[in-house]
């Protein structure tokens, strides 16, 4: 095992080959900067950046949920709430308690969801996907089906901070995606949570209590949920009671298309970095080229069956090895 | 006799709760527990029902199918544009063609490939949007004359005063109770996702078992998009989105495993029903149509939970 470590940690092939999505993203790059004269350009990509840091935090969340083998489809939902809470709530309330409000209906959200699979034993499919039936309900009910205004558009500049092209709100995606790797490496939560996703019957056995790094888990994926709905609601002005629909299955796209196992055990923030990237990329450049919506559609669906067949090619030609 | 109580809850909870939902809604609203209301109900769950009797095939394999939705809207939009251009024998011919070959992709990828049965449905969710649009050229579609179309009795007709979706929802569930429990397809179908190793080394084609499974899917879908495409007389490009969650919480709801192996088709029938019940039982009692939801959620949770607690004989994991 520690040989196998060490040999696989030692070369950049090595690296490439189990982070093959940087591969893949740097063909994307390279495709689209010789097919648009916009596309390389330091406005473009830092809008690419901003674009993809929305799901992008999601996804960070997913990743913490997913390497430890579990799901949760309610991330959608969770930052509908959030971004209707924190405008919802500013005029009774005030600008930073009402955003801080919503942030806490994220971590509660996502404690319900990771006490709910912890106690019952429950699939965290089945859990969250109640979670996003239901917190969609939330939503609406707290909206009233309405779009929430903001009633001062100050609330909007809050992510207009620039360092270079990065804007504020890529930069926290990226923050928190190098928070969690380091949270994932180098702490004792991070390397449980590989465990527990990897063989949880090993993982009892070994003394590592479960359930804790499950909840704990799903608390961050809600928490993070949340600060994407508040972003969003300070970009958009506005929470709109559908928001983030069905962006939980782009979420969870994203995170394969990195290569993060959703059978538990494997994979990394990097990963889910450069699905995330690919993803917006692929988006951006199709538009750029003015490709029409379905050939976007198409093409996003297409590269995922194949990055899973690549996938399955790779750990085919590793397990003979 | 002593009452065995925890098998009995076990075997009968779901239905226990059930009947004790229909009595508080039948006391607070007048008018839920006729026939018409209850025919109603039934017609109103017969699309989410149908697709669901094909998807359960799947679930029982131990996959998923999350294709559906975007299924639905495709071949909706096929059978209402395809009545125009050839009418209507040939539209649902078309129509059930295409289900089967949809159905047939995420049976090659998901049985034969092996990919992952989650993001292939996925990426299927996609990719069937996607031709949608390509198809319908972004507008939506509408049947030309649907006055005068015998096409219009598959979501509008009635015989005998039940409503003809009803009729084939219902008979659908007999024929695919029938395949399930009672055919060699039906008994892989379950042994594949009991244990597919142990179904494999008994002699059982696991890969084309659940390539299989998809296609009955795709043809229940099919199925649907013409019951759909007869009650609306067009489609528009969205019109089946967010159906896959709906079929699947029904499915869940019924008690079906979605680790594969057990589920019947009466469970997806009473599981689609209930919600049916919610929905309309909560309508009639004045709420919202998005308080349903957020039952949908209790019920689902409470449900699934009292299984598990039943089948293990202790409430917490």
């Amino acid at each position: 095992m520690t040989a196998l470590t060490s040999r696989m940690r030692g070369t950049t092939a090595d690296w490439l080959l189990r982070n093959h999505i940087w591969l893949f993203l740097a063909l994307a790059v390279a495709v689209f900067s010789m097919a648009s004269p916009y596309f390389l350009t330091v406005n473009n990509l830092g809008n690419v950046l901003t674009q993809a840091a929305f799901i992008g935090i999601l996804a960070v969340g997913m990743t913490m949920v997913m390497i430890n083998g579990e799901i949760d489809l309610s991330v959608g939902a969770t930052l509908a709430l959030a971004s209707a809470l924190a405008i919802g709530l500013q005029p009774a309330i005030g600008v930073w308690p009402a955003v801080f409000v919503g942030f806490l209906s994220g971590v509660a959200l996502g404690a319900l969801n990771g006490t709910l699979v912890a106690l019952s034993g429950m699939h965290s499919f089945i859990v969250t996907l109640g979670g996003l039936i239901g917190i969609r309900g939330l939503v609406f009910v707290y909206t009233g089906e309405e779009a929430l205004m903001v009633e001062d558009f100050a609330y909007t500049d809050i992510p207009e901070v620039y360092l270079g092209p990065l804007s504020l709100t890529a930069m926290i995606f990226l923050a928190l995606a190098a928070l969690f790797q380091w949270v994932l490496t180098s702490t004792r939560h991070g390397r449980e949570t590989y465990a527990v996703g990897d063989n949880i019957a090993a993982a009892h056995d070994a003394g590592i209590r479960i359930k804790r790094h499950k909840i704990i888990n799903f608390t961050i994926c809600g928490a993070l949920a949340a600060i994407a709905g508040i972003l969003l609601s300070m970009r958009l002005g506005t929470a709109e009671p559908n928001a983030g629909r069905i962006w939980e299955l782009w979420t969870i796209i994203a995170v394969v298309l990195g290569g993060t196992r959703l059978a538990g055990g494997y994979g990394s923030m990097w990963m889910t970095v450069g699905g995330i990237l690919t993803l917006a990329v692929l988006r951006n450049g199709l538009r750029l080229l003015n490709t029409p919506n379905y050939v976007e559609l198409m093409v996003m669906g297409s590269v995922l069956i194949l990055a899973l067949g690549l996938d399955r090619v790779l750990a085919a030609r590793k397990g003979a090895a | 006799m002593t009452i065995d109580w925890q098998q009995a809850l076990r075997r009968h909870g779901l239905i226990a709760a059930f009947g004790l939902f229909l009595a508080a809604v039948a006391v607070g609203a007048e008018g839920f527990l006729t026939l018409g209301n209850i025919l109603d109900v039934l017609r109103q769950v017969s699309i989410t029902g149908t697709i669901a009797l094909g998807v359960t095939f799947v679930v029982v394999t131990g996959r998923l199918d999350l294709s559906v939705g975007s299924m639905l809207t495709l071949l909706t939009v096929i059978v209402v544009d395809q009545h125009n251009a050839v009418g209507p024998f040939g539209a649902i011919a078309l129509t059930l063609l295409a289900g089967l070959g949809i159905g047939a992709v995420n049976g090659v990828l998901v049985g034969l490939f092996r990919l992952n049965a989650l993001i292939v449905t996925l990426a299927m969710l996609s990719l069937l949007q996607g031709v949608t649009l390509w198809y319908s050229g972004g507008s939506n579609v509408n049947v030309a004359g649907a006055g005068e179309t015998w096409f219009a009795v598959f979501g509008r007709g009635s015989l005998l005063g039940v409503p003809v979706p009803v009729l084939i929802f219902l008979g659908g569930a007999v024929v695919a109770s029938f395949f399930l429990k009672r055919t060699t397809f039906g008994r892989a179908v379950h042994a594949v996702g009991g244990n597919e190793t142990a179904s494999r080394f008994s002699g059982i084609a696991t890969a084309r078992t659940v390539a299989a499974a998809y296609v009955v899917s795709g043809l229940a879908t099919a199925i649907a998009a013409i019951i759909m495409g007869s009650r609306v007389m067009g489609a528009q490009n969205t019109i089946g989105q967010g159906y896959e969650l709906t079929v699947l919480a029904g499915i869940i709801l019924g008690g079906t495993s979605l680790m594969g192996g057990s589920g019947s088709i009466w469970r997806t029938v009473i599981g689609i029903t209930m919600l049916g019940f919610i929905q309309n039982g909560l309508l009639l009692l004045g709420f919202e149509y998005y308080v349903q939801w957020l039952v949908s959620w209790v019920v689902i949770i409470a449900a699934v939970w009292l299984d598990l607690a039943a089948k293990r004989g202790r409430v917490l994991a």
